[in-house]
């Protein structure tokens, strides 16, 4: 059933930078889990089975052809949105916030189901509309209404770091696509006050101090901005080298927060110093290039903004999750792909990877 | 046409990807220079920010709530324990510190020197345990003596303490680490490894409220290890305490009027549904269970057959025997098969079919009647009650006082007792019911079940004339300043309608149980509060005969319910011991206690000028009050089978 030349064909640049960055990972989570008192399996151990799972699932998704997505998509799309109410109506609470749904056996997070949905989504759409000369004002209402839906019932959960994803990820497909100056333009003027009634009545006080101790850490430092100033004086006290392996600190003292997910970067970037994270960014700046370049060699236009989109959405949780680390963004819980702990965000990555090497794989298939 | 705009289309989508490369190479270059902004040029900052100051989170366990008596006398509280803890990184010279420490404090060395050697795989900067619980005058030491102590530190945690020893241990319950379990289950998200928790009783039930918040300081210490400053600090909150509506008095007294007896008792407020005392005896040490059990203890625990473990009162179901008599009369006269004088004449025995029903009383009772047959708790008078009613009005009756289920006591696992009826038989063993089966109900024997709580809420309904309150056990929940946040509300959770003739003619059979010559339940008597009550002696092996009742587990449990004054009812107390063969001579002389000790704590607070002829009034009365008891008891020994 497998064709022989796609085997040929696979990916190994995109597999073995996947691969290295889970490892790293890996070895981060256990050094930032070892002052934990654990109960039953270690982290680090979950961690090895969450990547095995996510590998696994990659490779189902990469076995099919993703042709076949775009017949499906709207379906998809539907569906998630239907989940996204359920989840509103029947989730579970965790940590102040309903973003889990239970299935059976299993919890499962539909926000972050949507982020791979809505790629495929957008790029369904635009496939099947030929613009010429860049989107006008009129082209992009439909898309963004497509776009609003989901990302309203995410922020009314609230998680408010899931739906900003989400809409990061649509407006680059939608940059990728084109537009015309006149639509920026307008897109600009309407943006501002929608932000300004947000601040008013939609952001949760929460949300606000987020935003304010980001501009201004100083200002708690026992409650959110303390947070980014403890993860500054892990990255900065790392220094060129480093504090070495299981030394940090900062992060064995605990004085970090969700040291072994959101900021499992601040643990590293403590212990392997600026060498360190220059090796990771390299990385991940390769990673995001191979995942352009396959865009790019793609012949067919549904795989191309496929791959954009993946590619967008590795991409702003890479940023957002450093930018947060290093404190150049506020704290919102983005994790890093394939780095921080946790099952939810290690599958929704490797879906992501392994439509990239769908299209990768098949890119000479027309 | 269409293949070159498919081309030119194809062109300009490989030029945004360029684009698009540029734009995340700018992102990325950001990110390093802000990293390098942070970890090259600011570095040295930071670095002592996070090394030079030596800041250190130290977690704070929160207080638990403590737990008090209804007059406020505190029954549960903490004690600072003391542990002795050393940061490896601060530490030059291990061997010497060891070696100071020993004979400094008389410690075993090689021992700390073990736990020092099993942590060596932490975090250098961590505190690793060298010692825990030690004496105030160690700490002492160790704190003149810092100076020359680099690296240890004192770590201090509450610990629960039982301030009156083992008093109410089944109620108060005892705390110990979370479990695996515990810590997967819903409703312990904020709970870690290693946390305390409630796991029995009170302690259990109200874990939500005694628990409070943890908290924890960052703490800036010099090179020695001394605190220079707190540099944040989230106070733990410390957790509510629990107000309870026993009378530690009454259950003091209680306890040891159980002595070596194994059994339980409760008594209760009749108008509020208020336990006064609630006891499981025997009873063990709940400070054993957050530390560490010594094996021969807990051995100890499992191997007695008085089964000190067990919450006896609370979960202990036991035959009511003829305390269940009242009920059975309730019955009757509803339903009009007897009356005041429906007499029958008792010989020692019943015949139904071919089956002989025997009376307790091999003699007979001759002439019956009702008051009579309370009085001198007749067996005959109810095996033909009780042919003439059929099991279901009895159990009709029953299902009236709320008896068959939990009756919503705070604790967990309230047992529900039984009640059976032929419909019950049926579903259960798929077998017909039996009339003769409907005799042993009668006289609460075969499958009737009752836990001592509801033998009390039974007694206290019948005192209330058919009003039922909720039995509870926790008066309110205050918080660490002393702020009332809830109050239990006496809550009235049914009426056992009855007309007020039946009642008033159960209470005066009641009366004459305690007061009249030949009530067999005389022991219980006071010299100045009328008491109402029943005996019951339960059976615990079928068809015993005479020969094996020696051995102890085979022996009848007694019981006694009782509730005083007659005239207005305050108090109601149920006693069962098990395995004291007669309720009025085992369990009665204990709720005789009970009610002695009720109506003393009611007694206006000695003054201080007259104390000494106080003292010698209340001798007198203990005096008294146990007359009685030495003038009857010739008389009940003379019916040795007193029920």
């Amino acid at each position: 059933m497998i064709d022989r030349r796609l085997l040929t064909n696979f990916d190994w640049v995109l597999a073995g930078l996947v691969m290295t960055v889970c490892l790293l990972g890996i070895l981060n989570i256990y050094s930032a889990t070892t002052p934990y008192k654990i109960v039953g399996v270690a982290y680090y151990i979950k961690q090895f089975y969450w990547m095995l799972v996510g590998i696994t699932i990659s490779l189902a998704v990469c076995s099919l052809d993703y042709h076949i997505l775009e017949d499906l998509s709207y379906w998809f799309y539907g569906f998630l949105v239907l989940l996204l109410i359920a989840v509103l109506l029947t989730g579970r609470r965790s940590m102040g916030a309903t973003r889990w749904l239970n299935i059976g056996f299993f919890n499962v997070q539909p926000s972050e189901l949507m982020k791979i949905v809505i790629i495929v989504t957008f790029a369904r759409f635009f496939n099947d509309f030929q613009e010429v000369g860049g989107l006008t004002v009129k082209d992009v209402l439909i898309p963004l209404s497509l776009l609003a839906l989901p990302a309203a019932l995410i922020m009314k959960q609230p998680d408010l770091g899931t739906a900003t994803l989400i809409i990061l990820i649509a407006l680059s497909m939608i940059m990728y696509v084109g537009l015309r100056w006149t639509t920026i333009v307008t897109f600009v003027c309407v943006t501002i006050p929608m932000i300004w009634i947000g601040w008013m009545f939609l952001f949760r006080p929460y949300q606000k101090n987020r935003v304010l101790d980001f501009l201004n850490p100083e200002r708690s430092r026992l409650g959110s901005g303390y947070h980014i100033i403890q993860s500054k004086i892990a990255v900065g006290s790392g220094g060129f080298t480093g504090k070495g392996f299981v030394k940090g600190t900062q992060s064995q003292l605990r004085f970090l927060p969700e040291q072994h997910t959101d900021f499992a970067f601040s643990v590293f970037a403590e212990e392997w110093g600026f060498i360190g994270c220059l090796l990771l960014i390299a990385i991940y700046f390769m990673l995001v290039l191979w995942g352009l370049n396959i865009a790019s060699r793609c012949n067919d236009r549904f795989g191309g903004l496929l791959a954009v989109g993946v590619t967008a959405m590795l991409f702003w949780h890479i940023v957002i999750n450093m930018g947060m680390v290093i404190g150049m963004f506020p704290v919102v819980g983005v994790p890093l792909p394939f780095f921080s702990y946790g099952g939810t965000s290690m599958i929704t990555s490797m879906v992501g990877i392994g439509l990239l090497q769908n299209i990768s794989m098949r890119r000479f298939m027309f | 046409m269409k293949d070159r705009r498919f081309v030119r289309e194809l062109v300009k989508s490989k030029q945004r990807i360029v684009i698009l490369s540029f734009v995340v190479g700018i992102a990325f270059l950001f990110l390093v220079i802000r990293l390098w902004h942070l970890q090259i040029l600011n570095a040295d900052d930071y670095h002592a920010m996070s090394e030079n100051n030596r800041l250190r989170f130290v977690p704070v366990a929160a207080s638990r709530g403590t737990i008090l008596d209804r007059a406020g006398k505190v029954l549960v509280s903490n004690r600072p324990s003391f542990s002795l803890a050393v940061i490896p990184q601060e530490v030059t010279d291990k061997e010497a510190l060891l070696t100071l420490l020993s004979s400094l404090l008389g410690l075993d060395r090689t021992e700390m020197a073990e736990r020092w050697e099993k942590s060596m795989g932490r975090a250098k900067y961590y505190p690793i345990v060298l010692a825990s619980n030690i004496s105030r005058d160690h700490v002492e030491i160790v704190e003149e003596n810092r100076l020359h102590l680099p690296g240890i530190e004192i770590e201090m945690k509450p610990v629960r303490e039982y301030t009156s020893s083992q008093l109410a241990a089944h109620l108060l319950g005892y705390i110990g680490e979370t479990s695996e379990k515990e810590l997967d289950s819903e409703g312990f998200e904020d709970y870690n490894p290693g946390d305390y928790v409630g796991k029995n009783g009170i302690e259990r039930a109200l874990e939500k409220e005694l628990h409070g918040g943890d908290g924890g300081r960052q703490l800036e210490v010099d090179a020695r290890g001394r605190i220079l400053r707190t540099i944040s600090e989230s106070y733990p909150t410390v957790g509510n305490s629990v107000i309870l509506t026993i009378d530690a008095a009454i259950q003091k007294q209680t306890e040891s009027a159980f002595g070596d007896q194994a059994g339980a008792a409760v008594a209760m407020e009749v108008t509020t549904g208020e336990i006064l005392a609630f006891v499981s005896n025997p009873g063990f040490d709940p400070s054993l269970f957050s530390g560490k059990m010594p094996a021969d203890v807990w051995q100890g625990y499992l191997d007695d057959k008085r089964h000190p473990l067990e919450n006896k009162a609370l979960s202990g179901q036991y035959p009511p025997g003829s305390t269940f008599k009242m009920i059975t009369a309730l019955a009757g006269l509803q339903d009009n098969k007897i009356n005041a004088s429906t007499s029958v004449n008792c010989s020692g025995s019943y015949d139904l079919g071919t089956s002989t029903f025997k009376c307790w009383n091999k003699k007979g009772h001759g002439t019956t009647n009702l008051h009579k047959s309370l009085r001198e708790s007749c067996d005959v008078y109810y095996y033909q009650l009780g042919e003439k009613l059929g099991v279901d009005k009895i159990a009709a009756a029953a299902r009236a006082f709320k008896l068959g289920s939990p009756l919503g006591v705070e604790l967990l696992n309230e047992k529900s007792g039984l009640i059976p009826t032929s419909e019950w038989k049926q579903k259960r063993f798929g077998k017909r019911w039996f009339h003769g089966e409907t005799l042993s109900v009668a006289i609460g024997q075969g499958a009737v079940l009752m836990t001592p709580i509801q033998l009390v809420s039974m007694a206290a309904t019948i005192a209330n004339e058919g009003t039922i309150y909720r039995p509870h056990l926790v008066k309110r929940i205050v918080d660490a300043d002393g702020n009332t946040l809830r109050e239990t509300k006496n809550e009235i959770i049914g009426t056992a309608s009855f007309p007020k003739e039946s009642f008033r003619l159960v209470k005066l059979g009641m009366l004459a149980v305690v007061n009249e010559p030949g009530g067999t339940g005389a022991i219980a008597r006071l010299y100045d509060v009328k008491v109402a009550g029943k005996t019951g002696s339960s059976q615990v092996v079928k068809m015993r005969d005479g020969k094996n009742n020696s051995k102890y587990q085979y022996r009848d449990h007694a019981l006694f319910v009782a509730f005083a004054p007659f005239e207005k009812p305050e108090i109601a107390v149920a006693v069962v011991v098990e395995h004291g063969e007669h309720g009025g001579s085992a369990a009665a002389p204990i709720a005789g206690r009970i009610l002695r000790a009720y109506f003393d704590s009611k007694k206006p607070p000695r003054k201080e000028t007259s104390e000494s002829k106080q003292e010698d009034e209340e001798n007198a009365d203990t005096e008294e009050s146990s007359a009685p008891t030495a003038v009857n008891k010739p008389r009940i020994n003379g019916d040795p089978a007193n029920d």
